[in-house]
């Protein structure tokens, strides 16, 4: 039972981590038709911000308390300008050359990490988490730690605002009404291309936020790792359904649920290898995904 | 200037003998690949010196074998763009079966015992299998979707090498080819020339497969595909089966490209499953012009020239000295190729291949231009 335990809560954070990923790799795919190669740089660029802050290089932040709520709150503002800078100087000049937007984004995903690993080195740094996040607590027998409900919380955080600004605001209408039909959008005389900014700045810090935590799930931060969660967002943005939120938060649930449990149960690497398995066999029954969005 | 330009763009069209001479020097032209065949077949016999684009004669062993990496990317770039220039599938999978080619062939070699030509047959078999197997439940998804899956396939596939099961792949170290088992022509710094020969002639086969294939029925299928999948449906086609036969073809190609790898870099490396590799052979094929005879070779060649020496001017005391803001961008290979990269996407569309033609017609509007107002 412990270990049941366990293995639900480090997959439901995991899959916490990829929907911070997915959501706006997601989004940014179902409006734009760019696939975002460089989401993972994005993810890598709030991790860092957030690791540099709390190393004390911020004044006020730090790896307590609020100094390290401020750290992530720097993380994850500095992700969402370097998003914002990635589609004004790379996605929208090449607004006519679909195929080449991916392919730019592609170069920048390459870029990018290899920058990080010049600056502070190719080696992961420990990630200085609060010391009350680094503890565990107890449930059904199993000592949980800390920092997987705050995972799954920041997860849900981000769920339920990106639900609430599509749902409830004006913005959020233009951008559903534009993953729904570009082209109609723009006929109506909406500028489309406002809304492509915006959801590249909402994906952006979403990734980074995801790269904030997610030092705190791997106890440190390196260049690459952005790019490894990167690929199993892809395949939770496919099992989802390309474009749909909530297809995207059922599809990182299982995904990290199945990884987890197919990694203990059976040998280590094998649940990487079942999630792929899972990808390949819901492909053949449903082509387009699990909410059945084209894709 | 406009003298001179002006009565050869006359003549061409009014003249005729001097016509005729244009069309004979055409068709004289026309052999320029033999030619370089032939050049790059005596390539190491030279002890010509290259300075700046090689260190030392081209002749020397360290240098035939980057050349030798040089041709084999150039003929894997061509493969993975039966794909992405020939028929608008865009794989980010393509290393898996390359990486199939290398490892099949040296595992069996290693583990199985079995001599090398038969373990090669084995890695080739390997590679088309895999590839239509995941193929055929790629293609079940069709645009992004399809290049999301195979990136899937290709990253599982990596995951399991790196992890080592039953100590076969090597884990992230890799396994060196066994000496022994391999032919005695193609072992050993003194035969390298016998390796260079070798990527050469896989880097022939890979151009004439590739123009003999698009230039077949299917090919044509291929370019509809490309151009409209939803017409080539309206025509009776199935466009499932003909992608299919694209990226199995590829796919053998890339695992014929892998067992080349296997003698040239003597062992298999989990560097090669990599997602990165994949895309390493993306921006190949896009700097050198995606869809065009020439240009995925002409991207391999390039790219994986200036890997090299990129790394090896990384390391070098002029860099060392620069100040930080230049030195530490400088000394990532990877940082400048990436950029390099977003840069050709911006300023070369169609890549190098197509920047002569790019080049002519700038020069002749140009020259429209001055005619225009000198006319009146």
């Amino acid at each position: 039972m412990a270990t049941v335990v366990l293995l639900t809560f480090t997959g439901l954070g995991l899959g916490a981590l990829y929907f911070l990923v997915a959501a706006g790799l997601s989004l940014i795919f179902g409006l734009m038709d760019v696939l975002n190669f460089a989401h993972g740089a994005l993810l890598s660029v709030g991790a860092y911000g957030a690791w540099w802050a709390a190393s004390g290089h911020l004044p006020g932040a730090g790896s307590g308390g609020a100094g390290f709520a401020l750290a992530v709150v720097f993380g994850t503002a500095v992700g969402t300008v370097a998003a914002v800078l990635l589609e004004l100087a790379v996605i929208r000049p090449l607004y006519t050359r679909p195929r080449e937007q991916i392919l730019a984004t592609v170069g920048v995903g390459l870029a990018v990490p290899a920058l990080l690993s010049a600056i502070w080195g190719s080696d992961a740094r420990p990630f200085p988490g609060p010391k009350a996040l680094s503890g565990t607590f107890g449930l059904l027998g199993a000592e949980v730690p800390l920092d997987r409900p705050v995972l799954i919380g920041a997860a849900l955080v981000v769920l339920t605002a990106l639900k609430l600004f599509l749902g409830r605001t004006r913005h959020g209408l233009v951008v559903r009404a534009g993953v729904e039909d570009r082209a109609m959008v723009t006929a109506l005389g909406i500028d489309v291309r406002r809304a492509f900014t915006l959801v590249f700045a909402i994906g952006g810090a979403a990734a980074a936020l995801g790269g904030a935590v997610g030092g705190l799930y791997f106890g440190s931060v390196d260049p690459h790792q952005g790019t490894s969660l990167l690929i199993f967002a892809f395949v939770v943005v496919v099992t989802g359904g390309m474009g749909s939120l909530t297809g995207a938060a059922l599809a990182s649930v299982a995904v990290g649920l199945v990884q987890q449990f197919a990694n203990y149960y059976t040998t280590a690497g094998l649940g990487d290898l079942a999630v792929v398995v899972l990808l390949a066999a819901l492909l053949l029954v449903r082509p387009r995904g699990l909410t059945g969005r084209l894709a | 200037m406009t003298t001179a330009t002006q009565p050869r763009g006359r003549a061409r069209t009014a003249n005729n003998p001097v016509a005729t001479r244009s069309e004979r020097l055409r068709r004289a032209t026309r052999w320029w690949p033999a030619l370089l065949l032939v050049v790059l077949l005596t390539v190491p016999y030279s002890a010509l010196p290259l300075p700046g684009l090689l260190d030392g004669p081209i002749g020397s062993p360290g240098n035939l074998q980057l050349l030798a990496l040089c041709l084999l990317f150039g003929g894997l770039a061509t493969g993975y763009d039966l794909l992405l220039g020939r028929t608008g599938l865009l794989s980010f999978g393509h290393a898996l079966y390359f990486a199939a080619g290398t490892y099949v062939t040296n595992t069996v070699m290693l583990e199985a015992g079995l001599p090398f030509a038969v373990s090669a047959l084995s890695g080739l078999l390997a590679g088309a299998v895999l590839s239509a197997l995941l193929g055929a439940v790629s293609l079940r998804a069709s645009g992004i979707g399809f290049s999301m899956v195979t990136l899937a396939f290709a990253q599982a596939a990596s995951i399991l090498v790196q992890r080592d099961p039953g100590g076969v792949t090597g884990g992230e170290e890799g396994r060196a080819a066994p000496a022994d088992r391999l032919p005695a022509s193609l072992v050993g710094i003194e035969h390298t020339a016998n390796l260079y020969w070798m990527a050469l002639a896989y880097l022939v086969v890979v151009l004439v497969v590739v123009q003999w294939a698009v230039r077949s029925p299917t090919g044509r299928v291929w370019e509809g595909i490309k151009e409209n999948e939803r017409r080539v449906e309206v025509l009776g086609l199935r466009p499932y089966g003909f992608k299919l036969v694209a990226f199995v073809l590829a796919g053998t190609l890339a695992a014929l490209g892998g067992i080349v790898y296997l003698l040239l870099t003597g062992g298999a490396t989990p560097q090669t499953t990599t997602s990165d590799f994949t895309l390493s052979l993306l921006v190949m094929v896009v700097l050198g012009g995606s869809g065009t005879r020439w240009g995925p070779m002409i991207g391999g060649i390039l790219y994986t020239w200036a890997d090299q020496r990129l790394g090896d001017l990384a390391g070098s005391g002029a860099v060392a000295s620069l100040p930080s803001v230049v030195r530490v961008p400088l000394s990532q290979p990877l940082f400048l190729l990436g950029a390099l990269f977003v840069a050709v996407i911006y300023l070369l569309p169609g890549g190098v291949a197509r920047l002569p033609a790019r080049l002519r017609t700038a020069r002749t509007s140009r020259a429209a231009d001055r005619e225009e107002v000198l006319q009146p």
